[in-house]
């Protein structure tokens, strides 16, 4: 019997004020996918529209113009920057995040201080990120000044706690089989959990990665104060101050200049397709390797 | 190491921002005068316009969340389910920067168009006449909230929806089975199974909007006041310490971390709590 069928079927028997009632409230639902999408389709539109006209090669590459009065294209510091904090952060936040998952999954357990664990790890999620920035800011930057790799720390400390949750949701998806039939071998813990249950949480754990790493791509508050800003490209992580997309955008969303704008609508949707990117391969790695 | 970091935070800047604390003492927290070239910093103001736009977002964004979390999870079509699911993850991969920037340029000029209408229709009612007093410059409180909604959206949204997908099957089956619509059923098989989670997932999203710095930052206006209008400016503390520790030095940067330490506390609270209920929720489920 088709959907249709069956509902009138059922419903033959009940009274219109309740058929009514049932009618608004799925419509009300409807229109709440609807009221989500809207504004999203009138953000990616005005973001290609503004955008696309701007971004090209010499966008991606030249020097951001001294004046932001000045008119014309530069966001490739920006560019440079976004990748090489991001990377640097990702260095530090994964490995350290999937240990801390390693630990919480494999020998933890359901101990007090695993629970404690997961339970500031959760908390930790939800610190805002501009307190993250502050926080590099009073103990690394008053100290060491403002470089790259400040930036890169307050992205890992932002990252940290997603890399833990995915990692641990990963880890639990191995099934328990593995681990007894590798210890029926003879294999020590330590030994088990690399050679057997890691490669086999792989693709969840990065997949998790890399969705924390386009989650700390697009954020700017914790950078606004801890790698301060340039105009031609700074590769070295440590020395000197650095910039990136995002603080980019904000910096020239705030100009009334023209150029400006201009300069952030580009820098925005290259932003955009950086991240989404990288949370396309992060699903595309999800979903090829899932294990049945 | 986790422990360790908040731990940390909690210390370090605090450290920082204790010339701002001694200096002020308790009127920190409790006045509303923020000047900082007379070298007064009261909190209140930034307290109030965090609270405020959150309180919009919410009240936006909530009803929002649960109808599409009932969509994903008993009303879709099968095949609808993935696409409305990815337009959630869409919406949650934009950052935040870019949502600033489209509200700055795009959402700010159109909306003053919408605001003076409002206010011209609700100006002979007494207490509506203030809260959406006109003109307004499309900067403010409200939009700060309109767009503050758009991000927490999809966390409120993810999370009601594991939730609603741990409703046993039976109690939805058996609320059909006694001739229930489908309405009928979400209310009495649905819902009851998930308040706490939805209390939780509506905390956690509080504790995302008011912690949510550069897209406020960039629409709300910057105006350090207590105004009961909300078409009008105002300021949050995540984006006064955006906006203004750039040029700032001495006493007025120890306040602006004073704010920081305070933000902080405000969200670690908001978050154990949402925490507890969810953790609580899903024991009794």
């Amino acid at each position: 019997m088709s959907d249709q069928a069956m509902s009138s079927a059922l419903l033959g028997s009940i009274s219109p004020g309740r058929r009514l009632r049932n009618r608004i409230a799925m419509g009300s639902i409807w229109l709440c996918v609807l009221v989500a999408a809207v504004p999203l389709a009138f953000v990616i539109t005005y973001l290609v529209q503004r955008g696309a006209g701007i971004v090209d090669l010499s966008f991606l590459t030249d020097d951001i113009p001294i004046s932001s009065r000045l008119r014309g294209p530069g966001m490739g510091p920006a560019i440079l920057g976004t990748l090489l904090t991001t990377g640097a952060a990702t260095a530090m936040a994964v490995p350290l995040g999937v240990l801390a998952a390693v630990y919480l999954n494999e020998y933890g357990g359901k101990g007090r201080l695993a629970a404690t664990i997961r339970f500031l790890s959760d908390v930790m999620a939800g610190v805002p990120s501009i307190v993250m920035g502050l926080f590099i800011y009073t103990v690394w930057v008053l100290r060491f000044g403002q470089t790259g790799f400040a930036g890169a720390l307050a992205l890992a400390c932002l990252m940290l706690p997603i890399v833990i949750r995915s990692a641990e949701t990963a880890l639990q998806l191995v099934p328990s089989e593995l681990r007894e039939a590798s210890a029926a071998l003879g294999a020590r813990t330590s030994r088990t959990i690399l050679t057997v249950v890691l490669p086999a949480a792989l693709p969840g754990v990065l997949s998790g990665a890399l969705l924390a790493v386009a989650r700390a791509a697009g954020e700017t508050a914790p950078l606004l104060f801890t790698i301060g800003t340039v105009t031609s490209s700074n590769p070295q992580l440590f020395e000197g101050t650095n910039t990136a997309l995002s603080a980019q955008i904000f910096v020239n969303a705030r100009q009334p200049f023209e150029g400006a704008i201009d300069r952030a609508w580009g820098a925005a949707l290259t932003l955009i397709v950086l991240v989404f990117v990288l949370t396309a391969v992060a699903r595309l790695v999800a979903r090829r390797f899932t294990v049945r | 190491m986790v422990l360790l970091i908040l731990g940390l935070i909690a210390v370090a800047t605090t450290r920082r921002a204790w010339p701002a604390f001694a200096d002020e003492g308790m009127r920190f927290f409790t006045t509303t005068r923020w000047a900082p070239n007379a070298e007064v910093f009261g909190s209140l103001p930034f307290v109030y316009g965090t609270v405020v736009t959150a309180v919009i977002a919410l009240v936006l964004a909530v009803p929002v969340s649960v109808g599409i979390a009932l969509f994903l999870s008993d009303v879709a079509p099968r095949r609808l389910r993935r696409p409305v699911s990815s337009l959630v993850d869409l919406l949650a991969a934009i950052p935040s920067v870019v949502y600033g920037l489209w509200g700055v340029i795009v959402l700010a000029p159109w909306i003053t168009g919408v605001y003076d209408r409002i206010s011209d229709i609700t100006s002979p009612v007494p207490v509506l006449s203030t809260l959406f007093a006109g003109p307004s410059t499309g900067r403010g409180l409200f939009t700060a909230g309109i767009i503050l909604a758009l991000m927490v959206t999809p966390i409120i949204t993810s999370i009601t929806r594991e939730v609603f997908d741990t409703v046993p099957a039976m109690a939805k089956e058996a609320a059909y089975a006694l001739g229930s619509t489908r309405w009928e059923m979400i209310r009495a098989a649905v819902f009851p199974h998930s308040r706490a989670g939805m209390i939780g997932a509506v905390m956690l999203g509080l504790g995302r909007a008011m912690g949510e710095t550069i897209a406020a930052a960039l629409v709300i206006g910057s105006s350090a006041r207590i105004t009961a209008q909300l078409f009008g400016s105002g300021d949050s503390m995540a984006a006064v310490i955006a906006n203004e520790f750039g040029e700032s030095g001495g006493l007025h940067r120890a306040a602006l971390i004073g704010l920081g330490v305070e933000l902080f506390a405000l969200t670690i609270l908001v978050n154990v709590i949402a925490r507890v209920i969810i953790a609580r929720g899903r024991r009794h489920a």
